[in-house]
């Protein structure tokens, strides 16, 4: 009950801020478990984030991600996209076998990003890697749904100090686009 | 009435053999100087009583400092003391303990004061060390308690001619290498080794004010008159068993026989090469974080290197190099291959007061092309500058008792590093420009990012990635004696940048 009641409050505030083109429906069901996207041909441009084939740089790709009804169902479709393996010639900054287990957005606009241990089990190590691992989830989320402005990582549902040793996650951080190939400096 | 009186002498008793107990207790002083535990990576003072001429040490103490565990037998009413399944058992009236059965003498028997056991310093050697890991040596007339297998060479001074010129000889048994530096009025000598047993201070005479131990652990300091105008020192390595240094000092007037003398000219040369500058005081201990440890092994490359060896093997040589060039106290944050947590690496960075943090790391890409060194400066984000500003907005002043007020900073301590970003900066960068000279650099070869290890440092921090382990070409590199060095000597070059300006106060700026 309370977690329809916070989960519309969530929707009525993205909606209100996306200017959405579509009605929010005042009582959807919507809950962070919930999956699918029910319109399987419509689709957005979201931009997400890969490694640059030397591997230390971010570099943005336009790619189509399912349509999805609500911020929260659309933040798992961006997350989930970006979990995929990387449009040639990039490489992922994630480590292949990392699943999307939660998406949740607070009031705050604060983006939870709980993802499977792989993240970390997996994860080749080095500042400049975890850096872009962290950074590619907290824009590709800030950047696509304009309402989150923090993301904040989990692993196994739980907070970490940091994936791999070196990135403090354990507090929402803000979008980074120094990381980013031609980003700001 | 009867039974008030009786409570009375009762009251009257308590208090008796309270006060008796308290006599006790103070027969005990504590020694003029304390006793000194070095240690590989420590150095603390022992507290020791002073009862009756022999200097006794708690075994509530012994058991804190060397991890032995201490039972009263109170039916016999002797004492074991075991560690690793090895035992010592001694009892209050013999000056002796059975050490895993073999009896050894000691100059007094274990006593008992208050609750607590006493036993005479000797005990530590004789007793403790047959049964423990490490050796333990005691030097009375140094004051020194040696731990584990370090270098403590004993130093003499002597006068050998009040002059002028003054001539005078410092010897170092066993001979290691020294350096020797003249600076302001004095002549400064640095030995390689941990810690030095120096006894009576050296006699004065002459030109020379005084002999005696240099503010760095291994350091001697020759104090020179004002008078004195030149000052060389010689170092004598030929005889196997001892080093011997001639100093010569002369006074102006008749010069010498080189006519070249300007007061204060740089010694003659030593083992070690050209001193380096002396550096301002300020920075007095560096804490090196040696990355990763333990089941963490950190990155991995496909030859097999893996980070956390090459994080300590560096470690250990910038340690080497920054004990015995600069004198510094170094501090390891982990000096074997096991896990530290990143908060317990700061904490021991903080705890021993270190005023520089540098956290070493080898790097991982996920293409192998990814090449070079890079160098990385805490970012604050949103929180951390929140508490920088608190920091900046100045300290708490609290009323002391007694009067006055004492200004005490409050810093959360798990961003503690809000407070040094700038200086933080300005090392970071000293060690892009270091490294720069010496190793590839990556294509960011200076990056602010927030790192969690260096938030908790209460001090200027930075962390090095020294090569990609994921580049094949850059693995083979790092597994090379000469890219080891060329990163410690670089390393070691920004040290002393930092302490010599543009940042060696920066810390203690509001």
């Amino acid at each position: 009950m309370i977690a329809g009641g916070v989960a519309a409050v969530g929707l009525i505030a993205w909606g209100v801020t996306r200017g959405l083109e579509r009605f929010v429906r005042p009582q959807p069901a919507q809950t962070p478990a919930a999956t699918t996207a029910p319109a399987p041909t419509a689709h957005i441009t979201a931009t997400l984030y890969y490694g640059s084939q030397n591997g230390d740089a971010l570099v943005p790709v336009r790619r189509e991600v399912p349509l999805a009804e609500g911020i929260v169902a659309q933040g798992r479709q961006i997350v989930s996209a970006q979990l995929e393996a990387a449009p040639m010639p990039y490489v992922s900054v994630i480590p292949a076998g990392t699943s999307l287990r939660a998406f949740y957005v607070t009031e705050r606009g604060e983006a939870f990003v709980d993802l499977s241990s792989q993240v970390s089990s997996a994860h080749p190590g080095g500042s400049l890697t975890e850096l872009l691992t962290v950074y590619a989830l907290v824009n590709a989320v800030t950047g696509n749904l304009p309402a989150v402005q923090r993301v904040q990582i989990l692993v196994e549902g739980k907070e970490v100090d940091t994936i791999a040793g070196h990135v403090d996650v354990r507090r929402p951080l803000q979008g980074d686009m120094t990381l980013v190939a031609g980003g700001a400096q | 009435m009867i039974r008030s009186l009786r409570g009375t002498a009762a009251t009257t008793s308590a208090l008796l053999a309270f006060l008796l107990a308290a006599l006790l207790q103070a027969q005990g002083t504590a020694p003029p100087t304390p006793l000194t535990l070095i240690s590989r990576d420590a150095r603390r003072p022992v507290p020791t009583t002073l009862l009756s001429g022999q200097e006794l040490i708690a075994l509530d103490d012994v058991a804190m400092l060397f991890q032995v565990t201490v039972r009263e037998d109170t039916l016999t009413g002797g004492i074991t003391i075991s560690y690793r399944g090895r035992t010592i058992v001694a009892s209050p009236d013999q000056p002796m303990a059975s050490v895993n059965g073999r009896v050894v003498t000691l100059p007094s028997p274990i006593v008992r004061s208050g609750r607590r056991w006493l036993v005479p310093v000797e005990f530590l050697p004789r007793a403790l060390g047959p049964i423990y890991d490490q050796r333990i040596d005691l030097r009375r007339p140094s004051r020194l308690l040696i731990v584990g297998d370090l270098r403590v060479p004993r130093i003499t001074a002597r006068i050998d001619a009040p002059g002028p010129p003054t001539r005078a000889t410092i010897e170092i048994a066993p001979p290691v290498p020294v350096s020797t530096v003249v600076d302001n009025g004095r002549v400064l000598l640095r030995i390689d080794a941990d810690a030095l047993d120096v006894g009576v201070p050296g006699a004065a005479s002459g030109l020379i004010e005084q002999i005696r131990a240099g503010d760095q652990p291994n350091t001697i300091a020759v104090q020179l008159t004002p008078a004195a105008t030149t000052a060389r020192a010689t170092v004598n390595t030929a005889d196997p068993a001892v080093t011997r240094v001639g100093i010569e000092v002369a006074q102006a007037g008749p010069p010498p026989q080189d006519a070249t003398a300007t007061p204060p000219r740089p010694a003659a040369p030593s083992s070690e090469g050209a001193p380096p500058v002396l550096p301002r005081a300020g920075v007095q201990t560096i804490a090196i974080d040696p990355g990763h440890g333990g089941d963490e092994v950190g990155a991995r490359g496909r030859a097999g290197t893996e980070e956390k060896q090459l994080t300590l093997d560096v470690a250990r040589r910038l340690r080497g190099l920054v004990e015995t060039r600069l004198g510094l106290h170094v501090i390891l944050t982990r000096d074997d291959d096991r896990v530290v947590p990143l908060d317990q690496r700061t904490a021991t960075a903080n705890n021993n007061k270190a005023d520089l943090f540098i956290s070493l790391h080898a790097n991982a890409a996920l293409s192998p092309r990814a090449a070079g060194a890079e160098v990385y400066h805490l970012r604050l984000g949103r929180e951390e500058e929140q508490v920088r500003r608190e920091a900046e907005a100045g300290s708490v002043t609290l009323p002391l008792l007694g009067g006055g007020n004492r200004t005490i900073d409050l810093v959360r301590w798990d961003l503690a590093q809000a407070r040094h970003v700038e200086a933080s900066a300005t090392f970071a960068s000293m060690l892009g420009n270091a490294l720069k000279e010496r190793v590839p650099m990556g294509p960011r070869p200076l990056q602010e990012a927030p790192l969690r290890v260096l938030e908790g440092a209460d001090m200027p921090a930075a962390l090095v990635e020294m090569a990609y382990l994921t580049n094949p070409d850059q693995e083979k590199l790092a597994g090379s004696d000469d890219f080891k060095n060329s990163i410690a000597q670089a390393l070691y070059d920004a040290i002393v940048r930092f302490r010599g300006g543009g940042g060696g106060g920066a810390e203690q700026a509001p």
